[in-house]
């Protein structure tokens, strides 16, 4: 008879932090980090790959949590709604320019869809030239694959219409600090 | 009020949390709890005949397994009707595990109870039963002719009878000018929330009590469920709704079975159990609703004013009648909408199919109403060459009427009178929203481009807030912090944001001072549940009287210490001061320390209250006779009956005659809710409620196939509208406030999916020139309808129309 391997040792960086676990072969990445890491802002909300609540950032990819097993992850990165925000040097929580336009427009209710919505746009919105005005297609694609049933969608449009000015603005000042010769800043 | 809150869009107070992944839904609470499955019935109705669990037992990690017979006491009985009704005849609900009868897929027969729930799901699949299939009874017309039945004891399948009218709709009727009679089919759909139902159950040996959180809409009547079941006093149980991820009326409906088993459970095994559902479980075992067929004939006269109106309903119950008959009573008594309507007589038949228990989904029975009603007036219009603007304009109630008595009983239990409203204004608001009178432009530009363009409109009626009542707790402690609670729930409204402003404003209190606690029966015993658009205006309203009677004890207090005339304070900003003296104030943190007379200090604060502390009044005692210790107050408000928000919505279809795709062009919606806490969040709720609107009328649909089969359960193939189906709602509001309250809400929750179908329905209709009787209408079957002999209709322009009037 042939051993069944039931577990396995799997080393990933979580949110920047090397973790290792010890996880059933079977179980998926979202069991993982909900169940094993304790971080339960990612949440299942169909179990098939279908809303998009428990995306996740794999590499910097937008990767639904429910469709990938725990063990696919060894060796690999891992960003949850938890790593969006990054502290300060005083010790406080610096949001996502995404989380923060979530909040002034209203682009949440519930919130049980909100995790997938915001790595998801975050990815999109740090992988793109921040300088450049984000187009409607842009909008439509970082927003369009994942379900809402509280808000209509309209101000998570807002909400990455509304991130992208932030970043522009940000971009622009962050370029006019570096004044007078940086060519990097825009980059 | 002096500090500006009431009516400002102020940021939410939950998004905090919610945003940096710190919810608490309830699959987050328990990380070490056993975890439950279940086997449910693979038939739409069987007799179970034997369950074999003889091969689960081996199972490492398997803890129990329950089926009816270890039951005991009340939990072996029916599952209670909650809401009683004497045309509700023949009322059936079934048993938390099945007794002896499944009556439709999903019906949980088995429980069973692991270390996780792979475990209990590997020993739920290896669990065997044998069943004796039966026949079986899907939609309302199969219902109707009762060649075979749901329920043995109910040989016609009829579970209701509900009949209202308002005079001799037939005598009227015969009288009229002109009659229509048709037949429409309005189609299931369901709540859907992203987040599942869940339980999470703890029970303390020692002290022989029960904490348990549930994903629930009600969850003082849960608490009262589960201790009627489980022979518990009710002060032995505690029900906790956490963060709850959408509800929008599914988890109104309790106990559900799992909130009884779960807890029985933990109890029997001394040890935290959880369920969490799947997505297929919700499919197949949480509530459905909508699908109804209406037999309608109207009178009128020769300018489409209605004469008469009689409906007859087959209302589609599903399996069981927890929730009684609320839907049907809000499809009959909602239907006629803003319209003055002389003679009206509803007769609605709720009966029994093998499918899944139907109960309210936001809207609840009124967008099928509105969908009768409205179809209605196109007809008319179409009939008599009216403008179907105008036609509706003719019928309209006008501001003059209200208070507008139907004669009819609402789904309260209370007389259906409307409180307040400006349907013609709200109207022509519409049309300018819209541009009804310049469409025909539009539509000869999408001819020239060889699309076909529709235009339709739909206005509503919303009964909300009924009571029989919520009650709030204000505190002001001696930190300054001031706490809040009301029993009723939440799943994402903002009720933390507006009982906020509510009591900020009240009291005068900065806002990030006020803490918000919903649907915590450790902290508010005594709540009914968030349903029917309710939680603004009746907890809303406690929630104002509670801060308030904190105000006049603050006042009380206050005056004392500074020696002045309660009439003569105010307070702002926290601090309680003398009108127009500054400098004459003591904070109102000081003031909740004061309120509590004390003996020991605990901190700094404290001493300011202690027994040395300062000249008292020999004369009284410490507490005055009839006074109570601390700066707080529990108050209530019960409505004398419902209030009654309205809108209007319209809608412009663009359909591409190649594919008959159907796309929005443009959904404006005007919008009274009375008068309104924070437009950001009733804006939020009217987007919400038009997605699930135009997904209620272009997408979603319960597919059961004949043997009673949910065909379609799963996100692939139910389809729920994206970001790429929902378009952008051009929004007008308008204000009547209510007269039955004192702030002058009316409830905003539903209002946005009501007219959906009905306005959708009218506009493709006026796009493709084909009579459409049933919603939803997808692309296919519109093209078949298209190119069937399907009735032709016609509407009339603004510009053509009322010249036969």
């Amino acid at each position: 008879m042939t051993e069944v391997c039931t577990e396995r040792a799997i080393s990933v960086v979580v949110n920047g932090v090397p973790r290792e676990a010890t996880v059933p072969v079977r179980w998926l990445l979202s069991d993982a980090l909900r169940h094993g890491f304790g971080l339960t802002g990612t949440h299942v909300g169909c179990e098939h790959g279908v809303c998009g609540a428990c995306t996740v950032l794999v590499d910097g990819q937008p990767t639904r949590s429910c469709l990938v097993l725990a063990v696919q992850v060894d060796g690999r990165e891992v960003t949850t709604v938890e790593g969006l925000s990054r502290s300060d040097h005083q010790g406080g929580q610096v949001l996502h320019p995404i989380q923060e336009a979530f909040r002034e427009c209203h682009a949440l209710q519930c919130g049980f869809c909100t995790p997938g919505f915001l790595t998801t746009i975050a990815a999109g919105l740090d992988a793109r030239d921040p300088s450049v005005e984000i187009t409607e297609e842009e909008v439509d694609d970082m927003v369009g694959g994942n379900l809402c049933r509280c808000t209509g969608y309209a101000n998570i449009k807002k909400a990455c219409r509304h991130a992208a000015a932030t970043m522009r603005d940000s971009a622009g000042a962050k370029s006019a600090t570096l004044a007078p010769d940086s060519q990097e800043a825009g980059r | 009020m002096t500090t500006k809150l009431f009516g400002e869009p102020v940021r939410r107070r939950e998004d905090a949390r919610l945003i940096i992944g710190q919810g608490r839904y309830l699959d987050d609470i328990g990380s070490g709890a056993y975890e439950a499955a279940f086997v449910r019935s693979p038939y739409a109705h069987a007799r179970v005949l034997d369950i074999d669990v003889s091969a689960a037992m081996d199972v490492e990690g398997l803890l129990a397994i329950y089926t009816y017979e270890d039951l005991t006491g009340p939990l072996a009985e029916p599952l209670p009707v909650l809401i009683p009704h004497p045309q509700l005849t023949s009322p059936r609900t079934g048993y938390p595990l099945v007794k002896d009868v499944a009556q439709h897929v999903g019906e949980p027969i088995v429980m069973v109870v692991a270390t996780d729930r792979y475990i209990a799901e590997d020993a739920a699949g290896l669990i065997e039963i044998s069943y004796e299939e039966l026949p079986v009874v899907v939609g309302v017309d199969a219902a109707e002719a009762a060649e075979h039945t749901v329920h043995d004891d109910v040989p016609d399948n009829v579970a209701a009878r509900h009949h209202q009218e308002t005079g001799d709709v037939e005598a009227a009727l015969a009288a009229s000018a002109h009659t229509l009679s048709f037949t429409q089919y309005f189609e299931r759909s369901a709540s859907m929330p992203m987040e599942g139902k869940g339980v999470h159950a703890r029970w303390d040996d020692a002290d022989s009590s029960l904490r348990v959180y549930s994903s629930t809409q009600a969850s003082t009547s849960v608490r009262a469920a589960i201790a009627a079941k489980l022979e518990l006093s009710m002060e032995k149980v505690e029900v906790i709704a956490p963060d709850v991820g959408g509800g929008f009326g599914v988890k109104i409906v309790h106990p559900w079975p799992e909130e009884l088993l779960v807890p029985m459970a933990a109890r029997l095994l001394g040890h935290e159990v959880k369920w969490t559902e799947d997505r297929r479980e919700h499919f197949i075992s949480s509530a459905h609703e909508r699908q109804q067929r209406q037999e309608i004939t109207v009178g009128y006269d020769d300018d489409g004013r209605i004469t008469a109106l009689d409906v007859l309903v087959w209302h589609d119950n599903g399996a069981y009648t927890p929730y009684g008959i609320i839907v049907p009573i809000n499809t009959a008594t909602q239907l006629c909408g803003p319209y003055d309507i002389p003679v009206y007589r509803a007769r609605v038949n709720s009966v029994y199919t093998n499918t899944v228990i139907v109960t309210p989904y936001r809207g609840a029975g009124r967008p099928q109403g509105t969908f009768a009603m409205e179809r209605t007036m196109d007809r008319i219009a179409q009939e008599r060459g009216i403008d179907r603007a105008l036609v509706r304009e003719r019928n309209l109630i006008q501001p003059d009427q209200f208070p507008y008595d139907w004669g009819l009983t609402f789904q309260d239990g209370r007389p259906l009178i409307y409180d307040s409203g400006d349907y013609p204004a709200m109207m022509a608001k519409l049309k300018v929203l819209v541009d009804w009178d310049g469409f025909a432009e539009r539509r000869a530009a999408a001819e020239a481009r060889g699309k076909l363009l529709g235009i339709g409109m739909a206005p509503y009626v919303e009964g909300t807030g009924p009571g029989p009542y919520e009650g709030a707790h204000v505190q002001v402690l001696g930190s300054g912090k001031v706490l809040v609670s009301t029993g009723l729930t939440s799943q994402g409204q903002g009720h933390e944001t507006v009982f906020a402003q509510l009591a900020a404003a009240e009291l005068g209190v900065p806002l990030e001072d006020v803490e918000v606690t919903t649907g915590d029966t450790r902290r508010f015993g005594y709540a009914v549940g968030t349903f029917a658009s309710r939680a603004a205006v009746v907890s809303g309203n406690a929630v104002a009287l509670a801060a308030r009677g904190v105000k006049e004890k603050a006042l009380r207090i206050a005056a004392e210490v500074l020696e002045a005339d309660p009439a003569d304070l105010e307070i702002d900003e926290g601090l309680v001061q003398v009108k127009g003296t500054p400098g004459a104030s003591i904070p109102l943190r000081t003031v909740a320390v004061l309120s509590n007379p004390l003996r020991y200090a605990f901190d700094e604060a404290a001493r300011q209250a202690t027994q040395f502390s300062g000249p008292g009044d020999d004369s009284k005692p410490p507490v005055a006779v009839g006074d109570a210790p601390g700066l707080e107050h529990t108050d209530y408000y019960s409505p004398l009956r419902s209030t009654f928000a309205s809108g209007a919505h319209a809608v412009v279809v663009e359909i591409d005659p190649a594919t008959w795709e159907i796309a929005i062009e443009q959904y404006a919606v005007v919008h009274d809710c009375g008068t309104i806490i924070n437009p950001m969040i009733v804006e939020g709720q009217v987007h919400g409620g038009v997605a699930q609107g135009v997904g209620g009328a272009l997408y979603e649909r319960m597919a059961y196939d004949r043997d009673g089969q949910l065909t379609n359960a799963s996100f692939m193939d139910f389809l729920m509208p994206y970001a790429s189906e929902v378009p952008d709602v051009d929004i007008d509001h308008q204000s009547t406030p209510s007269p039955l309250n004192e702030l002058g809400i009316k409830g905003a929750g539903e209002a946005g999916v009501i007219p959906g179908s009905a306005a959708i329905a009218s506009a493709i209709e006026d796009a493709v020139g084909r009579r459409i009787a049933a919603m939803p209408i997808s692309p296919t079957e519109l093209y078949d309808l298209v190119r069937s002999d399907a009735e032709r209709v016609t509407n009339s322009s603004p510009h053509d129309s009322g010249a036969m009037a």
